[in-house]
């Protein structure tokens, strides 16, 4: 096992050319470009037998890409922020022609105002598209994440496409300390994608994104909806056997101190790091304070988060993304799934750090239960 | 339950809608005129017309385009009863 | 002529009665055959032959959406080119709008990009499959829902977006224009087009028996009238040398081709005269 140093972007692409993707159509935006960059040196220098499309969009990037899973063989692409809002159509026609995508995307704020830093605006606005979620909190998890969501997409249980999510600039321009796999083993975790639901062979024609009326269109929306609750099992699975092959165990949550804690926040993400050492500090206080990790975003991992959850008195949700008129988008869901005293806070937004002394207040404030949906950081009018 | 993304595996299927049933006029052939052009079998826009030029009433729309592109005036249309 | 009898494109399929554009595509994948993947956007053709759990196509066929197929068919083509299956024909059919207006872009980015695919465009000149609304390859003068004729008036106030040309400026080796009035010469373009090392664009005129107002038998008279009025001609520019592949005998005033239609029915003497000296101006262009 080798150890280097690199950032999750590098991560993300040190796993793609493990994972062998036959067709990589990528166009560039901040803070995704260095995946694109190099993927394209590694086809340039021969490490990566793939065909890369230097698309002229991300509309077209994700047609090209679907096309291509259509057709039949393993593909890879990644964006980041106003690139995955342009794709948004052909994401909801990616997971309806069950393409087994794996795309990561660097998490960015969404315009207006126009905003180059981090937030997870972009990929919660796509979350009823119908694709897995997986949010990473390192580079080391980056790369590991992207092995495995090739296998949980392709699995034929599930056929959903998976978007890996790693935070702009925190994550994808940071470096860190990475045990990089082994090809081979990764060869034995990962068998090579063969399709049987979709591809276009002269030999055995198929007619692929059909036109479905009233009398079918339920149905396949319902398969898809089947299909994400497969998911559920099929992550943890395939994280299992990861962590026995690989040694990193990983699952659709990951709680840290929640035995006993009174307050537990929940979160997605880098800001995980900054929590984990937020807890550890408050605990040393006395106070009973836990951290709930999502990982899978979507689906939704609701009985496994209320299992952890359900000694907890309260619960502060730590949201990195608004949906405007109620709260924030995993705030919403929790509130929805538990039946714990939950409060949502607004935090980090457009790149604004996330210190632990915010962190402290969301505990202060779930604390006093003064309001529902709090801001943090927020600079009043002078 | 449909096929997973709704993908199809029987090419040709539509042949299972008989369209023939839109039909108000019926084009009938004169084989003693044809001269073999072939322009019906090319212009017919269900391709329905085969290699002796036998039309294929399943599916012909009646839509004409065979009648009016016939250089001898060898198919005529008859209104179905 | 000789051509294949055999059908790919299945009857059964709900287009209209006197639908021009299954007849275009039946004589596309007769020059192409059977080794062919297709690629649609979404349109007419697309939801005439795939209501699901039906399909007319005997060859492989993908459908994404309106305003990227040529983007999918660049994917599809490197897939098939990562599988070895370079031998395999890669055809595109867009509509007018999901070629000339929406999918502009993406046509564009493909073509620039050099993959080895047929993009055709089956051009009714307007947006059919929602029920004729005018598209930017509207001719000058035609009636339709979103540009109609009224009393302040007459129609489209614009002239037809010249696709080929703007496709030959790609620099694209293959550009062709079409008719399926004239099949011969249609599927020979189509053979060169599928012959050609990296990407062919094929505009193809194709009358629409509900949008423009015909009756159904009438579709081919249709195409004939366009082309032997010089309203459309028909030509092919390989490698950047121009040719025209028809030229009408003595040329027909374009009122006979207009008046056969009812989106031109409302255009007054004025209008037609306009439209003519539109005519002999574009024909004067090519050498028609």
């Amino acid at each position: 096992m080798t150890k280097q140093v690199m950032t999750s972007n590098k991560a993300v692409t040190e796993a793609v050319k493990l994972a062998k993707p036959q067709v990589v159509p990528v166009y560039p935006i901040t803070p995704q470009t260095t995946i694109s960059e190099y993927l394209a040196q590694y086809v340039a220098d021969g490490d990566l037998d793939a065909e890369y499309i230097r698309v002229e969009s991300e509309h077209s990037t994700i047609s090209a890409t679907l096309g291509a899973s259509e057709a039949g063989v393993r593909v890879f692409t990644a964006t980041s922020s106003q690139g995955l809002m342009l794709m948004h159509e052909i994401l909801f026609a990616a997971a309806g022609m069950r393409a087994p995508i794996v795309m990561a995307d660097a998490n960015r704020a969404i315009s207006a105002p126009l905003n180059i830093w981090n937030d997870q605006q972009d990929s919660i606005a796509q979350r009823d598209a119908g694709w897995i979620h997986l949010y990473v909190e390192n580079a080391q998890e980056a790369h590991d994440t992207i092995i495995q969501a090739y296998k949980i997409a392709e699995n034929k249980d599930v056929l959903l496409p998976v978007m890996v999510c790693l935070d702009g600039f925190i994550l994808t321009h940071t470096v860190e300390p990475v045990e990089l796999l082994e090809a081979e083993a990764v060869d034995e975790f990962l068998p090579a994608y063969e399709p049987t639901h979709a591809f276009l062979d002269p030999a055995k024609p198929m007619s692929l994104g059909t036109l479905a009326d009233p009398e079918y269109y339920t149905e396949a929306r319902y398969a898809m909806q089947v299909a994400m609750d497969n998911s559920k099992s099929v992550i943890k699975e395939v994280g299992a056997e990861f962590g026995e092959k690989f040694g990193r165990k990983y699952d659709l949550v990951e709680p840290y101190k929640c035995d006993d804690a009174e307050i537990i926040l929940v979160a997605m993400g880098s800001m995980c790091s900054t929590i984990r050492v937020v807890v550890d500090e408050l605990r040393e206080q006395g106070e009973k304070v836990g951290l709930l990790k999502i990982r899978a975003y979507r689906p939704f991992p609701y009985e496994e988060i209320n299992e952890i959850v359900k000694n907890a008195d309260k619960l502060a949700v730590l949201d990195k993304n608004v949906t405007f008129g109620i709260g924030g988008a995993l705030f919403t869901d929790i509130c929805a799934k538990c039946d714990n005293d939950t409060y949502g806070f607004i935090l980090g937004l457009g790149g604004r750090d996330i210190i632990p002394d915010y962190i402290k207040e969301c505990v202060e404030l779930t604390k006093s239960g003064e309001k529902k949906v709090n801001w943090i950081g927020l600079k009043e009018d002078e | 339950m449909v096929s997973i993304g709704c993908g199809i595996s029987e090419p040709g299927s539509t042949r299972n809608n008989k369209t023939g049933s839109w039909r108000t006029f019926k084009p009938v052939l004169d084989k003693e005129k044809c001269v073999d052009c072939d322009n019906c079998i090319l212009f017919c826009p269900d391709g329905c017309i085969g290699k002796e030029h036998e039309i294929d009433y399943d599916y012909c729309k009646g839509c004409g385009i065979c009648k009016v592109e016939c250089p001898v005036k060898a198919i005529e249309m008859i209104r179905e009863e | 002529m000789d051509f294949s009898q055999e059908e790919l494109l299945a009857p059964g399929h709900r287009g209209c009665a006197g639908c021009g554009a299954s007849i275009g595509v039946r004589l596309a994948l007769k020059a192409l055959g059977r080794n062919t993947v297709a690629i649609s956007a979404t349109g007419c053709l697309e939801v005439m032959t795939t209501p699901y759990p039906e399909t007319a196509w005997e060859i492989p066929w993908v459908h994404v959406a309106f305003e990227n197929a040529a983007a999918v068919a660049s994917g599809v083509e490197r897939a098939l080119k990562a599988q070895g299956k370079e031998d395999v024909n890669i055809v595109a059919f867009g509509g007018d709008g999901g070629t000339t207006d929406i999918g502009m872009q993406a046509l564009s980015g493909a073509m620039e990009r050099g993959h080895n695919l047929t993009y055709v465009c089956y051009d009714n000149e307007a947006y059919m499959n929602t029920g004729i609304q005018r598209s930017s390859s509207t001719p000058f003068g035609a009636s339709t829902t979103t540009s109609p004729a009224g009393k302040q008036s007459f129609g489209e106030d614009r002239p037809k977006k010249n696709m080929a040309f703007i496709m030959a400026a790609h620099g694209v080796p293959y550009v062709a224009t079409a008719s399926i009035a004239y099949p011969e010469d249609f599927m020979k373009k189509v053979k060169k087009a599928a012959e050609t090392d990296g990407p062919a664009y094929i505009h193809l005129n194709q009358p629409c028996t509900t949008g423009w107002g015909f009756k159904p038998e009438n579709t081919i008279q249709l195409g004939r009238l366009a082309v032997e009025s010089g309203a459309w001609g028909l030509f092919e520019i390989e490698n950047g040398e121009f040719k025209v592949t028809y030229r009408p005998q003595n040329r027909k005033p374009v009122k006979e081709y207009l008046s056969a239609q009812k989106r031109f029915r409302h255009l007054t003497d004025v209008e037609i005269d306009q439209i003519q000296e539109f005519v002999d101006a574009q024909c004067e262009e090519l050498g028609i």
